[in-house]
């Protein structure tokens, strides 16, 4: 590559002005400016800051709500990635089958990654709501959205299905990619087509394994918050409030700024977290949103 | 011969019962979007079309100004989806072809990237949008995602698989950067900004939480907020005219992503051929 470049001592720094002055003004100083404030007071109206050390931090963590919120994001987070990872490999490893019509029958199981979470939740509130979903008919209970269970293994149930197109993308792409040498080898050797399953396809596949499990993960904390505002709002009493709908509810309702900083500090640490697992399990790869 | 056939059977039997059941929100919100409201309700439920197509449709669009929305929507994915390939394919090509001083550093800083999500500076985010007086603006609507690691690293992947080769034979022709740039880097490009369109134009389409917080006009409203709003305003819950609402909202989004479906696919394809 070096021996290649171009040689221009102001250009590129020229092709990176545009990226790099709203990554400064959008991402670096709000996000500095945010952590920042989590270690403030700051009143409601006026704006005005004053230092409180861990003020913010003692209060949310001795909040039973956000401690609920704490972990039922991990429940929500953990069902999507267990549900939506099964599902979508054994869709793909059906549609990796040699077939007729194979494409039609792939654009029809990944369509649904071009719709929004808060057009799953609008779909899922119409079929189960109490009032007159269609589901109640179907399955004669009528509590899935005022049940706290209930309503949390709906907002699982929309938000794996809203994804499922997405990982089932992944999954067939790396499967084209599966060293057919390798199988026709285990095959000789004797090995059924379970055994060759687990001992050759899985393990090639466990980097977009790892990867789809992060990017479930970043989807459930951060992008589900349209599906549950218009789904359940949080409730019933709190069940499906996530940490996002918390701190959206602590900024934007209240106006407690100081915690919300503290509350967005917190999920900073889950994507750190999540991207050390990341960049640890699979070499550099492209993050979709 | 046999067992293939019944495996064939099988396999298309699985297949289309898995289409069925995931269409199967989609399909039913269609059809009560052509139903009247005494259909809507009643019970046992009817779960065939019926005629009131128009009357549904238009009070979608009517009740909650639609249209403005459809058209704010449109217009800030195709401002972002359009700014963020230019500003990507400049930053990307940057990285990948010539050598600087602080490259690495200002390399680390865009992976950095990926670990601030909205959510995660949305409190200053909107006091920085505030202070700029962006609030209820297209602009801030926009510039706060023009620019992404994703972007960046999409365009980097594929001018990494780009012959070198190419580059020596520009230079000997006395090709500048910039012309090298646009004449033959952009062309072999097309499926990777083909697969960034579809990623772009449906993450902003589909954003819920940023345009919640940036505006407060019905004027300025995008149609994710809007479906909210449509179904607080049929106080009645009257789903056909909901489902009309939803049923609309997600046409824009799925042409993007069926017209482009060749190189989106491909643009995945590339990603993980490394």
């Amino acid at each position: 590559m070096s021996k290649s470049a171009f040689h221009n001592k102001l250009l590129p720094y020229g092709l990176l002005a545009p990226t790099f002055s709203i990554l400064i003004v959008f991402l670096f100083y709000p996000a500095y400016e945010t952590f920042r404030l989590s270690f403030y007071k700051v009143h409601p109206f006026s704006g005005a800051a004053k230092f409180a050390g861990f003020y913010n931090f003692q209060k949310i963590f001795t909040n039973p709500v956000y401690l609920k919120s704490f972990g039922l994001s991990a429940i929500f987070a953990v069902g999507v990635v267990i549900v939506g990872l099964i599902l979508s490999l054994l869709l793909a490893l059906l549609l990796n089958q040699k077939m007729k019509g194979a494409s039609i029958y792939r654009s029809l199981i990944i369509w649904p990654y071009a719709l929004s979470p808060a057009i799953a939740g609008a779909l899922f509130n119409f079929l189960f709501n109490p009032a007159n979903g269609l589901a109640i008919y179907f399955t004669g209970v009528r509590t899935w959205l005022t049940d706290s269970n209930l309503a949390l293994f709906i907002i699982i149930l929309a938000a794996t299905w809203k994804n499922l197109g997405y990982n089932v993308v992944f999954y067939l792409t790396s499967l084209r990619n599966v060293p057919k040498d390798a199988l026709e080898a285990a095959e000789l050797d004797g090995a059924g087509p379970i055994k060759r399953f687990f001992s050759i396809t899985f393990t090639f596949l466990s980097p977009t394994t790892f990867f789809l499990l992060v990017m479930n993960t970043i989807y459930a904390y951060f992008a589900s918050f349209g599906l549950i505002d218009v789904l359940t709002e949080g409730g019933p009493a709190n069940a499906t409030n996530i940490l996002i709908y918390q701190l959206y509810k602590d900024f934007f309702v209240n106006s407690r700024i100081g915690y919300a900083a503290a509350e967005s500090l917190m999920l900073f640490m889950v994507v750190v977290l999540l991207t050390m697992i990341q960049f640890k399990t699979t070499e550099k790869k492209v993050f979709y949103q | 011969m046999r067992q293939t056939r019944t495996k064939t059977v099988l396999l298309h039997t699985t297949l289309i019962l898995a289409v069925i059941i995931i269409c199967l929100p989609v399909i039913l919100a269609f059809i009560i979007s052509s139903q009247s409201e005494t259909e809507v309700f009643s019970s046992p439920p009817k779960l065939t079309f019926s005629n009131n197509w128009v009357y549904n449709y238009q009070t979608a669009w009517r009740r909650v100004n639609l249209g403005r929305m459809m058209f704010n929507s449109a217009l800030i994915a195709s401002m972002v989806t359009v700014g963020k390939i230019v500003i990507s394919l400049l930053a990307a090509f940057a990285f990948t072809h010539f050598e600087f001083k602080g490259k690495q550093v200002l390399f680390f800083l865009v992976i950095v990237t990926l670990l601030l999500p909205v959510p995660v500076r949305i409190v200053a985010l909107f006091d920085v949008v505030s202070a700029l007086g962006w609030i209820n603006t297209y602009a801030g609507l926009v510039a706060p995602f023009l620019a992404s690691a994703t972007g960046t690293f999409l365009f980097i992947q594929r001018f990494k698989t780009i012959p070198v080769e190419l580059v020596d034979a520009s230079k000997m022709d006395g090709c500048k950067p910039m012309q090298y740039f646009f004449k033959v880097l952009l062309p072999l490009t097309k499926s990777t900004i083909g697969a960034l369109t579809v990623i772009e134009f449906i993450y902003v389409w589909n954003q819920y939480l940023w345009p919640l917080m940036a505006t407060n006009t019905d004027n300025m409203r995008v149609v994710q907020i809007g479906i909210k709003m449509l179904m607080n305003a049929e106080s009645a819950n009257n789903w056909g005219v909901i489902m009309a609402g939803v049923i609309m909202t997600m046409i824009p989004p799925l042409l993007v992503f069926f017209v482009l479906q060749k190189s989106f696919m491909q643009g995945f394809a590339l990603q993980s051929d490394k």
